[in-house]
């Protein structure tokens, strides 16, 4: 089976993926308790019975839940996912203006762990057991302990208050001006500090284990320089098991942009789910819980393809 | 000048337990074109001895002291830089486990190719042009679009002749091949040490040959060390060492050979384990395992020895000799075994009859 027959074969799956995952985020926002309706008319002694059932009717929430689902779906394939309540806007229209803010948030978490963890578990597991392998660890390990709103804070501390390198409240630009990669730093830091402490640690136990295998010995023996035997033998193997953790990181890094959005005043999809829940909009929950759970998939189906290129023996199966 | 000669090799290992002698003092020497055997059981010393000739040897192991002497300079006070011109390109290795001695993710054909553009100034095409001549030459069906496989798609037969077409790849002078045929069935082993044998006569190429296998041995070989607990126990020219066994630990692999058309239900087995190299025994290392060992033998580790005169030998020019105590006249009881050859096999004119050693002195493996 060929390359190409692969990635379409994951690309087909995704589509039941998705189905499921909007099946599950309708069925769990349904199941929250709290009646959408209660909430909207509040304890008001003025709003009679009947004006519920109105109510409640004109939102279509008197018919059966599959039904309910279904306008749901086909309303939001093409695009309409409801208003905010409070404010009467698009759901569509806040998911739009917000979603790039948070993939590039995560895309930048994401790179930050990648430098830093790829190099320093190489790094680590060439230099066993020896002082610079004991000192990383060390770190890894604050990496992994740090809470991600408190390292937030500190970084926003440090280097904006003290320091003064960033201003406390990022001046707003669009995305795509270069300058904003600048205001992406603090908060990229934050949020991609655990996945590059769990990545380093396990670049390095990977990278060990396949230092110990025959293949490595009958590169050595071929003659050729350990800087070859590390980076392409010993690398491209140890990157297999890195690829299987990604998907997970990810979950980690999406659910870090709630925090880290909140703490630096960062307009993403994280700290519009916060508002979200404090003010009950079924509408824009669902709607961020869909697209979370679609980010999610699509990383897999990333992770996946990622996963092929770099063993062979998955492409055969 | 021999083509290769080691003197005094040992190599320790410092581990949590203690300290591992792996190899203690080995001598011998390979002529050009020649092949030579390294036999003996698991834990010998045989892979690390191999490994201590292409300096491959790591923590915790050390090569402790001794000579490498390959084409007339010392592979141990050469430079990094420099054992890595021999590694692949004069010196090169077969490996015991094919499957993992490739790597999964590169093709076969990169994997061998590897070797050549790093060690010949070839340009791309040549590169490409001789490692498909190669996998022709190992046998392997189709090389153009066999070069772009993995090593998954190869069987094991196979792969061991994709480890093989590596080792050949800068037609080195030397070739280790450490088991090459344990981990392939039988029929299968005949066929690669035949291409074995046919390539290096074809190339000219010396071979050190190490495995656990007699039989193997006396397919290929023209001389054979025997090593116990890191220790040469007796060095012979393969004819010699069958027809004329001397140190009762060849006695014992010896009959340890099934035969066929034998009556025996049992396989006859050395009786015991290899002993913990970290606490060897006192005396001679195979002393407990020894069904002629008497007390001299707890006391005296003997050298290898001239078995008519009984002096010791030394270096790495011994042709013949065995380190047993009865050759310096200090068993009281000596060696009771006797060899027997049955020449069942006789028109196969290479086939080295049908050897059977018998032992009076209770059956070897009670």
């Amino acid at each position: 089976m060929g390359f190409r027959r692969f990635i379409l074969k994951r690309l087909l799956a995704v589509v039941p993926i998705l189905f499921g995952v909007s099946i599950i985020t309708f069925a769990l926002v349904y199941l929250t308790p709290g009646d959408p309706v209660d909430l909207m008319v509040g304890m008001n002694p003025h709003v009679s019975a009947a004006d519920r059932a109105r109510i409640r009717a004109d939102l279509g929430l008197d018919a059966p839940v599959y039904v309910q689902y279904y306008r749901w779906m086909i309303n939001g394939l093409q695009g309409d996912f409801g208003i905010v309540y409070a404010s009467n806007r698009e759901v569509s229209e806040i998911i739009v203006t917000r979603l790039p803010e948070t993939v590039a948030l995560g895309i930048f978490g994401w790179v930050f762990a990648l430098l830093i963890a790829i190099p320093t578990g190489i790094y680590a597991a060439v230099n066993k057991d020896r002082a610079g392998d004991h000192v990383s660890r060390f770190i890894a390990l604050f990496g992994i302990s740090i809470p991600n709103f408190w390292l937030g804070l500190m970084l926003i501390l440090v280097f904006a208050l003290w320091l003064d390198w960033w201003s406390v409240l990022a001046p707003r630009e669009p995305l795509y001006s270069t300058s904003m990669l600048w205001y992406l730093i603090l908060p990229g830091v934050t949020i991609g500090t655990a996945a590059s402490a769990i990545l380093m640690r396990i670049m390095r136990s990977s990278m060990a284990e396949e230092m110990n295998k025959d293949y490595v010995t009958a590169a050595r023996a071929k003659g050729l320089p350990e800087r070859t035997v590390i980076l392409k033998h010993v690398l491209r193997n140890s990157l297999i098991s890195v690829t299987t953790v990604a998907a997970f990181l990810t979950a980690g890094i999406l659910a870090g942009s709630v925090v880290v959005e909140v703490v630096f005043n960062w307009p993403g999809l994280g700290r519009e789910l916060v508002n979200a829940v404090v003010g009950r909009e079924v509408n824009l929950i669902l709607a961020i819980t869909l697209f979370t759970g679609i980010a999610l998939v699509i990383a897999n189906l990333l992770a996946d393809i990622a996963y092929a290129v770099l063993d062979p023996r998955i492409r055969y199966d | 000048m021999a083509l290769l000669e080691v003197n005094d090799l040992t190599v320790k290992f410092y581990t949590g337990e203690g300290v591992v002698t792996a190899v203690d003092g080995l001598d011998y020497r390979i002529e050009r074109g020649e092949k030579f055997g390294i036999v003996g059981e698991s834990g010998a010393g045989k892979s690390v001895t191999a490994l201590s000739l292409l300096r491959l040897i790591e923590n915790p192991g050390q090569i402790e002291r001794g000579e490498i002497i390959f084409k007339g300079q010392n592979l141990l006070e050469m430079t990094d830089e420099e054992v890595r011109r021999v590694r692949g390109n004069e010196m090169a290795m077969i490996f015991q486990d094919a499957q993992s001695a490739l790597n999964p993710v590169y093709t076969v054909g990169d994997q061998i190719a590897e070797a050549i553009r790093h060690h010949m100034d070839l340009p791309d095409s040549e590169v490409r042009e001789r490692t498909i001549q190669l996998l022709d030459s190992v046998g392997i069906p189709e090389p153009e679009t066999r070069y772009s496989d993995y090593p998954h798609q190869f069987s094991g037969g196979m792969q061991q002749r994709v480890i093989i077409a590596m080792a050949l790849s800068c037609d080195p002078d030397l070739i280790i091949a450490d088991e090459p045929t344990t981990a392939l069935d039988v029929t299968i082993e005949a066929k690669i040490l035949d291409l074995l044998e046919n390539l290096a006569e074809e190339f000219d190429t010396a071979i050190q040959l190490i495995t656990h296998d007699l039989g193997v041995i006396a397919e290929v070989c023209d001389r054979v060390m025997v090593m116990y607990a890191g220790k040469p126990v007796e060095k012979a020219t393969v004819e010699e060492l069958y027809y004329d066994p001397k140190h009762p630990y060849t006695v014992g692999l010896m009959s340890a050979i099934p035969r066929v058309g034998e009556r025996s239900h049992r396989l006859q087995t050395i009786p015991g384990t290899m002993p913990d190299l970290v606490e060897l025994p006192s005396g001679c290392s195979f002393h407990p395992r020894c069904p002629y060992a008497e007390e001299a033998c707890t006391r005296t580790q003997p050298p290898l020895l001239d078995p008519e005169t009984g002096e010791p030998l030394t270096g790495s020019g011994v042709e013949r000799g065995a380190a047993c105590l009865e050759y310096s006249g200090e068993l009281v009881r000596g060696l009771d075994f006797q060899v027997t050859v049955d020449d069942v096999l006789g028109d196969e004119a290479d086939a080295i009859g049908d050897v059977d050693v018998a032992t009076t002195e209770g059956e070897l493996d009670d």
